[in-house]
């Protein structure tokens, strides 16, 4: 990215009450989205006695853990008094391999569709798109029958292959628009050197990938931890996704609602998300941009 | 070293021809420059010979082989890039010797080339960088020692020296052809600039809208020009092209020139420079290189074929060497090279020659050269 020229304007003092009037904008707006996460932390830290007699936005007279254990490991979901620490761990064995292999097919399928195009491969690539705008509601009954038919139902599998068919329209397109960018010379430049098919992808275009890899990893990470409809029509009992045992969590009452155990459940579901946001976020916007601009 | 025949080779992208029956054929070790303007197919011809696109009918030899369906990397061939297209993740060592890596040649000898290529083109110290740290001349020379490396038998370039400045490009264009010379690899050079074909090629061949329309050498396509296409592609200033009626004048035909002020000047058309007999009392198109109008020509007492006009100079732009003036002749601007020193100022009279044993003549029409 070139580097960007400041533009030095004189410190007028309608530019410096503008200044103040935009900051403070930006102020409130910060505060308004973040606050609900402010009350999700505090409640989370509070005892029951403290959430009952104080305010929503009240500090904890005093700072308990006993929420967050309870939510990892005792609390009780439908008959099951184990926590979401189970099903926290099924989303990152469902993670893991959707986002590997549909980032993989879709590095792929970008490849060929800007490089080695054929005939026909635009109508394909076009086909891929409509994917992309398909609504989950409208293919839950005939994937369902088709992972039934595979012996694929209520498993974590099923799900797994359900994220990566629905991922690749998104990572295809990712990687589609990033490889145009890059100069067709070079493949055939590699070619005339001797390198073949797939000897170019690993040696010549994957390494220059780097910004379209992190940003494909972050948006499919985000879709697919997120998910809760898949999850919750495809997986059973022992199989859910950490986001369908969240809910679970919730409406399953046993007499009194303990707020701050759903509080602490739901920033664990919530949190890998945002840790990858805020490790990766830089190479987001980066690789977003990467595309678009030459050079 | 290898020949190269091509042999009625046509192109299509669906509907569009982008050639139409291209015959060419070199000598193993000539300098071939395939030019014209953009558009006329040059680099689709490069990229056929390359194996990177497949012709729609024809063929193409190398070394009398038949090449149509071999892949570009059992052609024996290198290209040269106008981008340079290296591999930006690698070093420039990575870069010279992926090619050889590809072919499985071993360790001891990769080095051995590495090192050998890059003393040729000077660039041992760049060995270790990566391309975005090399700048556009550094560039050109490590694709320009990618391609040498693998000592193919046919050089291909597509515009190697279109994305450097001016100076650069004359001086890389010198080393291309020293480089030549030296290795006496045959070799294919696609340009939209005349001079690079000029001073670089052992033949050229001049394409328009994917017909070849002359395959000569140099000097052939300079002096001899089929046509007002490759007349005017071919020279630096363009020549003029002087619109003229044709009259007979005591038993030669010749031509009339008005200046701008209304005078006329008759000049008779010498038998080599035109036959135009079947065109007399009809309109044809006289080129004439500014070269050749000019303030004096060289053995003027002898030369029976220089005639002297008079007419207002309107522009004058010295070049240095050269003054190039601009007058009016028969209501076209025509450009003439005269010596910086006799350039008359804008708006003065100036007596100028010209060589008409040097003039052509084509049909307006067609643009065809009227010749015997």
């Amino acid at each position: 990215m070139s580097d960007q020229g400041y533009v030095v304007t004189p410190k007028t003092p309608g530019i410096v009450a503008g200044r103040i009037f935009i900051y403070g904008l930006l102020v409130l707006a910060g505060v308004y989205f973040l606050l609900p996460f402010l009350v999700m932390v505090l409640t989370s830290l509070k005892s029951m006695e403290d959430i009952r007699t104080g305010t929503l936005i009240s500090l904890p007279r005093q700072i308990t853990l006993e929420p967050w254990r309870e939510a990892w490991g005792s609390a009780c979901i439908g008959v099951q008094c184990e926590g979401i620490r189970g099903y926290f761990m099924n989303s990152v064995r469902m993670v893991i391999p959707a986002v590997i292999i549909s980032t993989m097919l879709g590095a792929v399928n970008g490849y060929v569709f800007s490089k080695w195009r054929f005939k026909g491969s635009e109508i394909i690539f076009s086909l891929l798109l409509i994917g992309c705008f398909i609504p989950f509601q409208v293919i839950l009954l005939p994937m369902a029958i088709t992972l039934g038919r595979f012996g694929l139902a209520q498993s974590l599998t099923g799900l797994v292959m359900v994220h990566i068919v629905y991922g690749l329209a998104f990572t295809t397109l990712f990687f589609r628009n990033f490889y145009v960018a890059v100069p067709d010379d070079l493949v055939r430049a590699a070619r005339i050197d001797g390198a073949g098919f797939f000897t170019i992808f690993w040696r010549i275009i994957l390494p220059l990938s780097a910004p379209i890899i992190v940003v494909t990893v972050i948006w499919q990470t985000t879709q697919i931890w997120n998910d809760f409809l898949f999850g919750v029509v495809f997986t059973g009992g022992e199989t859910q996704p950490v986001t369908v045992a969240l809910n679970n969590l919730v409406n399953t009452s046993t007499g009194v609602k303990e707020y701050n155990v759903d509080m602490a459940a739901a920033i664990i579901a919530g949190a890998p998300t945002l840790m990858v946001y805020i490790v990766a976020g830089r190479y987001f916007l980066r690789g977003l941009t990467a595309g678009a601009v030459k050079g | 070293m290898a020949s190269l025949t091509i042999e009625k080779v046509s192109k299509s992208f669906g509907q569009v021809k982008v050639l139409k029956d291209i015959s060419l054929e070199i000598q193993a070790g000539e300098f071939l420059v395939l030019v014209g303007p953009s558009g006329c197919g040059k680099s689709t011809l490069l990229n056929l010979i390359a194996g990177l696109e497949t012709i729609t009918s024809g063929n193409i030899y190398i070394d009398g082989k038949v090449v149509n369906r071999v892949s570009p990397r059992d052609r024996d061939i290198a290209m040269v890039f106008q981008t340079y297209a290296l591999y930006p993740n690698m070093n420039v060592r990575k870069n010279i010797s992926f090619g050889l890596e590809m072919r499985k040649v071993p360790r001891e000898e990769i080095d051995r080339i590495v090192k050998q290529v890059s003393g040729i083109l000077q660039i041992q110290e760049l060995l270790n960088r990566k391309p975005s740290q090399l700048s556009g001349g550094q560039r050109q020379r490590v694709a320009m020692g990618r391609a040498l490396a693998r000592n193919p038998s046919i050089f291909l370039f597509d515009e190697p020296l279109s994305n450097l400045d001016a100076k650069l490009r004359v001086e890389m264009r010198t080393e291309i052809k020293l480089l030549h010379q030296r290795l006496g690899v045959t070799t294919v050079y696609v340009t939209h600039d005349q001079v690079e074909a000029m001073t670089l090629a052992d033949r050229i061949a001049i394409m328009k809208d994917g017909i070849i329309q002359q395959f000569d050498t140099p000097r052939g396509v300079y002096r001899d020009p089929v046509n007002s296409f490759v007349a005017g592609f071919i020279g630096s200033p363009a020549m003029n092209f002087i619109p003229c009626k044709v009259r007979e004048m005591g038993g030669e035909q010749g031509v009339v020139l008005r200046t701008e002020d209304e005078r006329d000047f008759s000049l008779p058309v010498p038998p080599e420079a035109g036959p135009l007999g079947e065109w007399v009392g009809r309109e044809v198109l006289m080129g004439l290189r500014p070269e050749f109008i000019s303030d004096s020509i060289p053995d003027l007492e002898d030369n029976s074929r220089a005639h002297e006009i008079q007419c207002p100079v309107k522009v004058v732009e010295p070049t240095g060497a050269d003054t190039l003036l601009f007058v009016n002749l028969n209501g076209r601007e025509v450009t003439c090279r005269v010596h910086p020193d006799r350039a008359e100022s804008p708006g003065k009279d100036m007596k100028l020659v010209i060589d008409m044993s040097r003039a052509f003549f084509f049909n307006p029409e067609t643009g065809e050269r009227i010749r015997d």
